[in-house]
């Protein structure tokens, strides 16, 4: 019974001196929405920060998928228990920017933190997704990937096609589905994230704009324009091969991912990001592709990002902003940029990652893993390729999915699909620039 | 005869209703007046700055094509729900009711399915009629019929209703078969000695003396149907295809939750407080007439 006092009595006085020992580091917190083999991997990432120096913890919290972990984050701001670091997805950028003083913009925090930090370091195309007009970045590019199109080979065999046939266009895609659904396969085609895919990343690789002033990066007045006849003509496509069995509409998200991977769609539009599952799972021949565009317009333009950025929430103390700064710096940093690269597939958002991996020759043992950054950053940005920044755009997105579902089954032409998503759209961009102005 | 309790003073009956009436201020009358307060205003997503809008979130409500076709959708929601659930809870209480061997065991387990959460409820369904990997829609195939939920609305809706009702058809189960098990074995036989039929003795004993706790049932299952669904269609089908499964508290949760647009959100639950205000008034008024106690 002494014993066991003794025990107790001298683990309270450890716990006492650990309890000490911890409070002299500052801790900050950081919500995120990865799980799985990502979330191991971001773990990994922070353990390597707790362990490489002695001054700050950073703590990590899963709170559920994209929406989930920005609407999580948004609660606790308004109950003023928030997270220094949040995971934001691409597609609440616009949210964000708008909530002027919600948020530490990425240069001030830099530079109060007197942090080096350069932001001419990250590839523009993905940096120009959070940087504002007049070129102050607001938040730090975290994960980033772009659509490519993947191939079963072992099914365009089947299908009696020349697995490296030219699939560079649409046209020749819909050749390729005409013969595979004539050799009897049962998903020729399928797609993930199809407005992301099919309309946002179509618009900028074609150089047309998805919204008015810039995709909204001019302004809050923006209205979408994603129903011009180039638009027209390529969901229509889509629907009239949905119609003949030749594409399978699995769900909004990545659901069909599961079938590419299963291998039952013989051509998947996804993000390249889908590389990590693909490469696992996959027992069959696969090959990545540059997204398919029409040939009428001439070379295409570059795709977007989806993906995340990480911001500095405000009304934390200026110790822990310097945490946030020094946490969000040693992820900007080469060697862990470059592994975060290699690991999942997302595009290498540093130009300095990007060189590493190409110089340790992980493009060449791994055919395709580069389509990616090259799709993105072929040619010079324009207005209308620079990416989105829609408020409310998460709910816009619900919309554009609703009314594609019905071009898909076959209740709606394209044409009164996106022009009455275009309408919707527009009323809720003129609610948020009410509330936001 | 009235049974009527005085009581003297009036600080020990204001003590003794004094919990109760906090708990409705609480929980009913505080939160209520929040969601009309903020029902006229359009706050951002962060509650850094709101606007008096008066009632913009209703007009702008009610030009929306979708919100008023989400009342359609709600009510054949509500209804397929209550009737489907009541109605299969009553035959198999009264199967059950007949039963002489093991009618525990078969209670327990039919009662089983009422301990899953809806949004438990909704992955169970989704996995069986997942289009990769599920077990029913593999075999509706293998029969020729195409199952795509996420794409044609009807299967959207059908499938949302059969998780619904699924958990509700165990909950009215038990009350029918307590009700069952309440009506007198005397009545039945002597009807049955004067030579009615099963059917005719259910019809004219049976149903009618089930009318109280059928009244109480429906109550109960639409306001389930109406509130507690959304964990079931937001796992199952977020509200789509083309809002076809957008009932509306999933719109209410699905504004407020993921859209973030509080206003909007708030307008919809005084709508929806008045319209189950109406309901309520509807059923104890004209429906409460015909149950016999």
């Amino acid at each position: 019974m002494k014993k066991i006092k003794a025990i107790i009595a001298s683990l309270a006085l450890f716990a006492m001196f650990v309890g000490t020992a911890a409070q002299a580091k500052v801790e900050i917190q950081w919500w995120h929405a990865f799980g799985g083999r990502l979330g191991e991997l971001l773990d990994e990432q922070v353990n390597k920060f707790n362990a490489s120096q002695d001054k700050y913890t950073v703590v990590h919290t899963r709170k559920g998928n994209y929406s989930e972990t920005l609407n999580a984050g948004i609660a606790a701001f308004r109950a003023g228990q928030h997270p220094n670091i949040l995971m934001v997805f691409e597609v609440g950028t616009a949210s964000l920017m708008a909530a002027k003083g919600a948020y530490v913009p990425m240069y001030q925090l830099m530079k109060d933190a007197g942090q080096r930090f350069n932001p001419n370091g990250f590839v523009s195309a993905v940096s120009g997704y959070y940087t504002t007009t007049d070129g102050k970045m607001l938040s730090m590019p975290y994960n980033s990937s772009t659509p490519v199109l993947w191939v079963n080979k072992d099914l365009m065999k089947k299908a009696g096609l020349d697995p490296e046939m030219d699939l560079s266009t649409w046209k020749r895609v819909g050749n390729a589905l005409d013969a595979a659904k004539a050799k009897g396969i049962d998903m020729p085609f399928c797609t993930c994230w199809h407005s992301w895919v099919h309309l946002e990343n179509f618009s900028a690789y074609h150089n047309i704009p998805f919204a008015t002033k810039s995709n909204g990066f001019a302004g809050l007045d923006t209205e979408l324009a994603f129903n011009s006849p180039v638009h027209i003509k390529h969901i229509q496509t889509l629907g009239k091969w949905a119609q003949e069995g030749k594409f399978k509409y699995m769900g909004r998200r990545n659901e069909a991912g599961k079938n590419f991977r299963a291998g039952e769609c013989m051509l998947m539009t996804e993000s390249s990001a889908g590389y990590a599952g693909i490469k696992k799972e996959a027992k069959f021949e696969f090959a990545i592709r540059h997204l398919p565009y029409y040939g009428a317009t001439e070379a295409p333009q570059n795709t977007i990002i989806g993906g995340s950025s990480l911001w500095a929430l405000s009304g934390k103390s200026k110790e822990e902003n310097k945490a946030t700064a020094a946490f969000l710096a040693f992820l900007s940093r080469t060697d862990i940029q470059a592994k975060w690269h290699q690991d999942t597939g997302y595009l290498g958002v540093t130009t300095a990652a990007a060189k590493a991996t190409k110089k340790s020759g992980f493009y060449k043992s791994n055919p395709g893993t580069d389509l990616a950054g090259i799709q993105m950053m072929r040619n010079k940005v324009t207005q209308n390729s620079k990416g989105l920044r829609l408020g409310s755009f998460d709910q816009i997105r619900g919309i554009i999915d609703e009314e594609m579902e019905g071009v898909y089954n076959g209740t709606k032409t394209a044409q009164v699909a996106l022009d009455s998503a275009v309408k919707r759209g527009n009323v809720l961009l003129r609610r948020f620039e009410r509330a936001n102005k | 005869m009235e049974k009527r309790v005085f009581f003297k003073g009036w600080w020990l009956p204001a003590l003794l209703v004094a919990p109760q009436l906090m708990i409705s201020f609480v929980f009913f009358f505080y939160p209520s007046g929040q969601a009309i307060w903020n029902s006229l205003f359009l706050p951002d997503p962060f509650g850094l700055k709101t606007e008096f809008v008066g009632l913009d979130n209703f007009r702008f409500l009610l030009s929306d094509p979708y919100y008023l076709a989400s009342f359609k959708t709600t009510i054949i929601f509500s209804t397929a729900v209550s009737v489907s659930s009541m109605a299969l809870g009553l035959y198999l209480a009264a199967l059950a009711d007949r039963l002489i061997k093991g009618a525990g065991v078969y209670q327990t387990l039919l009662i089983w399915p009422y301990a899953i959460a809806p949004a438990i409820a909704g992955v169970l369904w989704l996995f069986m009629f997942n289009g990769n990997i599920g077990l029913a829609s593999y075999y509706l195939k293998a029969l020729g019929y195409e199952w795509n939920h996420t794409l044609k609305g009807d299967q959207a809706m059908f499938l949302v209703i059969l998780a619904s009702s699924w958990g509700r058809i165990s909950y009215n189960f038990l009350f029918f078969l307590a009700g069952l098990q309440a009506i007198p074995k005397s009545i039945i036989e002597a009807a049955a000695i004067d030579g009615a039929s099963f059917w005719k003795r259910f019809g004219t004993i049976v149903i009618p003396l089930l009318s109280p706790i059928t009244f109480f049932l429906l109550v109960v299952n639409i306001v389930y149907a109406f509130f507690d669904t959304f964990g079931v269609i937001h796992t199952i089908t977020s509200g789509g295809p083309e809002q076809s499964t957008t009932i509306l508290v999933y719109k209410v949760f699905s504004d407020g939750f993921v859209s973030q647009d509080l206003g909007s959100s708030a307008a919809q639950s005084v709508i929806l407080l008045v319209l189950v205000g109406i309901l309520t008034v509807i059923q104890f008024k004209y429906i409460e007439r015909k149950v016999h106690y």
